[in-house]
């Protein structure tokens, strides 16, 4: 009697299961098919080809528009864990007059929307011609005051005795975050680093305003004003977007476990 | 004496230095254009700073009349009214079916989250295409059971049903494994412990199940409500030829924003409805903190 409620919910998660695959499938058949078995809509391609590939490839600016995110989102990342981390760890372990305000400063930040903060960041990247370049793109993301808030939590549990060592031995107090603390946060320092590059590499509300020419487009940005253009050629549009979700997957293919971690670790305890 | 006097300000001093650069970070690309987004609602754009014209409190009364603004706020409305419950209801559900299976639940676990790392602008397309009223799969396969072709993102009445399952559908992932962390965090015990009361499956979920996971339906909750309220990505690019959808049916506050600011450059006013959205924001997340977060006592 106890079996059938769990192949019950074997049937159930296999059904969700494919609710969640089938479009990532349908996308990738598609991108395999010429244009004209676009809409006849037989599942495999009678003639597969990587046509659509070589096509969106070098007919498009599309490698570009991969380095630019990667790039953009690298940087941001790198940037957003050292100074994260940096401030993270100073309001945890260090002593000063304005810790609390300073930490409550940066906390009533996250209270404010994105939305509302475009239009002074665009207005302000007109004035100092930021408007369509890597910088303007990169800097509202260089440093995040959840990432803040988050490596504060994770410095607080190191115990002082550690960092006082590190003075002993004669480190500079550079030294001993940068030798001793920074090293031993590094669970928290993956799921940061990993949501940040994901966040960034998926951005496009910020990228679609400040970017102007094609040559500077980001992925998404990229990928979804070459599909309005493209129309019906749904053919080229999958294509475009499987290039631009396969590296997630295989991303996410390898570091699957510290991914899913990181979201219990920043969801659950942030 | 002297020399503790000067350690505890060279550790301050210190602390200012590395506080330095991320403070003026806060200061000016965070909380500085905040308070311009208030400023700039009181003007009359104009891209020559000395021809803005003071218009005082005039673009908040004409978000009284703004009937575009209606229809946004109620789409935005309904997103979250609809999908925040549905997100967190379908991701308790199959955390608790994941829990009860042995085999394999690391497997769905990650085929579930899946979609919530793609990024959304590629997830749109592909579902504008699936669900394209002639040619797309899901007409197909609704053919094959009977049904008739529906126009789901071209019709008024079904778009933002349609718009805000796709969300779901992108969200869940993450729903799972927080509330699936969620339920591996309660003790064993306490259902041991009913069970010999006498309490069955229901009575243990009603009364420690769902009380135990409060602080994690929560926080679901409040990131849930931000994130529909701040639509934008997935319902620019599912409609991207008629962006607001068929008769504005799945226009957003942030899409009807970025129309106002960078399609007309009607910063002020959107500048003005920018601020209506913090404040929405900022009232709904602490009225949720303040009714979720009752504390469970035992």
């Amino acid at each position: 009697m106890k079996r059938l409620p769990v192949i019950l919910a074997y049937i159930v998660l296999v059904l969700g299961g494919i609710l969640m695959i089938f479009p990532f499938v349908w996308m990738i058949l598609t991108s395999l098919k010429p244009f004209a078995e676009l809409f006849n809509l037989e599942v495999l391609p009678r003639e597969p080809t990587l046509e659509n590939y070589r096509q969106v490839l070098t007919q498009t600016d599309f490698p570009r528009w991969f380095l630019n995110s990667l790039g953009i989102a690298g940087i941001t990342t790198i940037s957003v864990l050292f100074f994260d981390s940096l401030v993270g760890y100073t309001l945890a372990k260090l002593r000063f007059p304005g810790r609390e305000i300073v930490f409550v400063l940066i906390l009533a930040t996250l209270m404010v929307p994105t939305e509302m903060l475009v239009i002074p960041w665009y207005v302000m990247s007109v004035g100092y011609g930021w408007v369509n370049s890597y910088w303007g793109i990169l800097f509202p993301g260089l440093i995040s005051a959840f990432g803040v808030f988050l490596m504060r939590q994770f410095f607080q549990s190191l115990p002082t005795e550690l960092m006082d060592a590190g003075r002993i031995d004669g480190l500079s107090e550079f030294g001993v975050f940068w030798r001793v603390a920074f090293p031993l946060v590094r669970p928290a320092l993956a799921a940061l680093g990993i949501f940040t590059f994901l966040g960034n590499w998926n951005a496009f509300l910020w990228p679609l305003v400040i970017i102007q020419s094609p040559e500077m487009r980001t992925l998404p940005v990229g990928v979804a004003l070459f599909s309005g253009e493209a129309a019906t050629a749904w053919h080229l549009i999958m294509t475009a977007s499987s290039l631009s979700v396969l590296p997630v997957l295989l991303v996410f293919l390898f570091f699957q476990k510290q991914i899913i971690e990181g979201v219990v670790l920043t969801g659950v305890k942030g | 004496m002297k020399p503790r006097f000067s350690l505890a300000t060279r550790e301050a001093l210190w602390a200012f230095a590395f506080l330095a650069i991320p403070l003026l970070f806060f200061l000016f690309i965070r909380i500085y254009p905040a308070f311009q987004a208030l400023w700039l609602s009181l003007f009359e754009w104009n891209a020559d700073p000395a021809k803005r014209q003071y218009v005082g409190l005039e673009h908040y009364s004409r978000m009284l009349a703004d009937p575009t603004l209606g229809r946004a706020l109620r789409n935005t409305a309904l997103y979250t009214f609809i999908g925040v419950p549905l997100q967190i209801a379908l991701g308790l559900a199959i955390a608790l079916l994941l829990q009860s299976v042995t085999r394999l639940r690391d497997l769905f676990r990650a085929i579930y989250f899946t979609p919530y790392i793609t990024p959304a602008v590629a997830v749109a397309w592909v579902f504008s295409w699936m669900l394209s009223p002639n040619f797309g799969i899901v007409n197909e396969i609704l053919g094959l059971f009977g049904i008739p072709a529906q126009k789901f993102l071209s019709s008024p009445s079904q778009a933002l049903l349609t718009v805000t399952a796709i969300v779901v559908w992108q969200n869940l992932g993450f729903q799972i494994v927080l509330f699936l962390a969620g339920l591996e965090s309660i003790p064993r015990t306490y259902y041991e412990a009913a069970r010999i009361d006498g309490a069955d499956g229901w009575a243990m979920f009603r009364y420690i199940t769902l009380p135990l996971l409060n602080p994690v339906t929560v926080f679901s909750a409040v990131i849930g409500t931000i994130g529909f309220l701040q639509l934008f990505t997935q319902v620019v690019n599912l409609n991207f030829t008629d962006q607001g959808g068929p008769v504005n049916s799945t226009l957003t506050i942030a899409l009807y924003i970025y129309q106002l600011a960078f399609k007309s450059f009607n910063l002020g006013y959107a500048a003005a409805v920018t601020v209506l959205l913090f404040g929405i924001i900022l009232v709904i997340t602490l009225v949720q903190l303040r009714i979720l977060s009752r504390r469970v006592e035992y």
